[in-house]
């Protein structure tokens, strides 16, 4: 959070604006304590169903999305330049990088060469699929349930999300979070991020940007 | 087994309450018309059923779905291969989205259009941003 603060209040007077979502089922006991912390200026939205996720076709945070003047997308759903903290030197470079695109973006509009023609957006689009659709119906009642005290029958739906849609660490890490606050970085997380690994499912891909060269493996 | 009066239906972006009908079976979800369109944005016209421009033509077995003021959201929505499910006592359902309705949205590439509450509970509009560029980043407390 301090780092899109201080990247807004940088930018904020070149009609530039942060929309940051929680995707946070156990609602504003989970989010308000660290946003009033933070004492963003940001716009700070709660999103307990993971709507965001839904219409954009998102699958872990932090993911962005870049949206121009007039509403429309100009970099689709990507990591938003996070990357594993046990490479410290990466890490900070990966995220400076990504600002950096930011910074030109916001200052050369259509021009950055970080915006997308239509044709690259549209392929940088993650494909929605049947089974994502269904994941996404299926967690949204598993949280309804859950919040309506159907423990049992929420953790099938949620479940059932996660079966449906295993690239999705949202839905994953949001079910054990649910299950346990402090569950979702557990024994079965590391499990399930090292299977993604060998599988060439980086768990932070790099943003596809011609200056993320120099940070590439 | 006995089971409340009150049905809860959720959507995608909202939940309403209905009464249980005595007439219909347990497990099929009817809806009048004007509720489904404000459930799902999803608005029964001459030409099928319509959200902004997109229309789904109903034809055939899907037009059987209809009786009166009414409609039969759950097969209907079967019918359309639209996620639809229900708790074990049928007291709680989901109308999911079609994943080629999403698909088709993202790829016009105008953003989607959300309301969620801020910590105050205060409701923000994406579109309430236009004219400005917009980094739209997710984050979790997990």
């Amino acid at each position: 959070m301090p780092v899109w603060q201080a990247l807004y209040d940088e930018l904020k007077d070149q009609d530039f604006m942060i929309i940051a979502v929680a995707m946070d089922s156990r609602g504003l006991s989970a989010v308000s304590g660290p946003i009033r912390k933070a004492g963003t200026t940001y716009i700070s939205l709660l999103d307990q169903d993971h709507v965001v996720s839904d219409l954009y076709n998102m699958t872990n945070v932090p993911q962005a999305v870049w949206i121009d003047e007039a509403g429309r997308i100009v970099r689709p759903t990507e990591n938003a330049g996070a990357a594993m903290g046990f490479n410290l030197r990466k890490m900070r470079k990966t995220r400076q990088i990504y600002l950096d695109a930011i910074r030109d973006w916001v200052a050369l509009g259509a021009d950055s060469g970080h915006v997308f023609s239509e044709e690259e957006a549209r392929a940088h689009t993650p494909v929605f699929t049947a089974a994502i659709a269904e994941a996404h119906a299926s967690f949204h009642l598993g949280r309804y349930l859950q919040e309506k005290g159907s423990s049992r029958e929420a953790a099938s739906f949620l479940r059932r999300a996660v079966d449906l849609n295993p690239d999705s660490w949202n839905f994953f890490r949001q079910m054990k979070n649910l299950e346990h606050i402090l569950g979702s970085g557990g024994p079965e997380f590391m499990m399930r991020a090292r299977r993604a690994s060998k599988a060439g499912k980086e768990y932070y891909p790099l943003p596809d940007m011609a200056t993320m060269a120099e940070v590439a493996d | 087994m006995s089971s409340t009066s009150a049905i809860q239906v959720l959507s995608a972006g909202r939940r309403i309450q209905i009464a249980r009908s005595a007439d219909r079976p347990t497990d099929e979800l009817w809806l009048d018309v004007p509720a489904l369109a404000d459930l799902t944005g999803w608005h029964l016209k001459p030409e099928g059923l319509c959200k902004g421009e997109v229309c789904v033509p109903l034809a055939g077995a899907a037009t059987d779905f209809l009786d009166g003021d009414e409609i039969c959201a759950s097969g209907l929505w079967k019918e359309l291969q639209r996620p639809v499910l229900h708790d074990s006592e049928c007291e709680t359902w989901m109308l999911g989205e079609a994943a080629k309705d999403r698909a088709r949205q993202l790829d016009t590439l105008e953003a989607p259009d959300f309301e969620l509450p801020d910590i105050d509970g205060k409701l923000h509009r994406l579109s309430d941003h236009r004219g400005k560029k917009v980094l739209l980043v997710t984050w979790a407390s997990w």
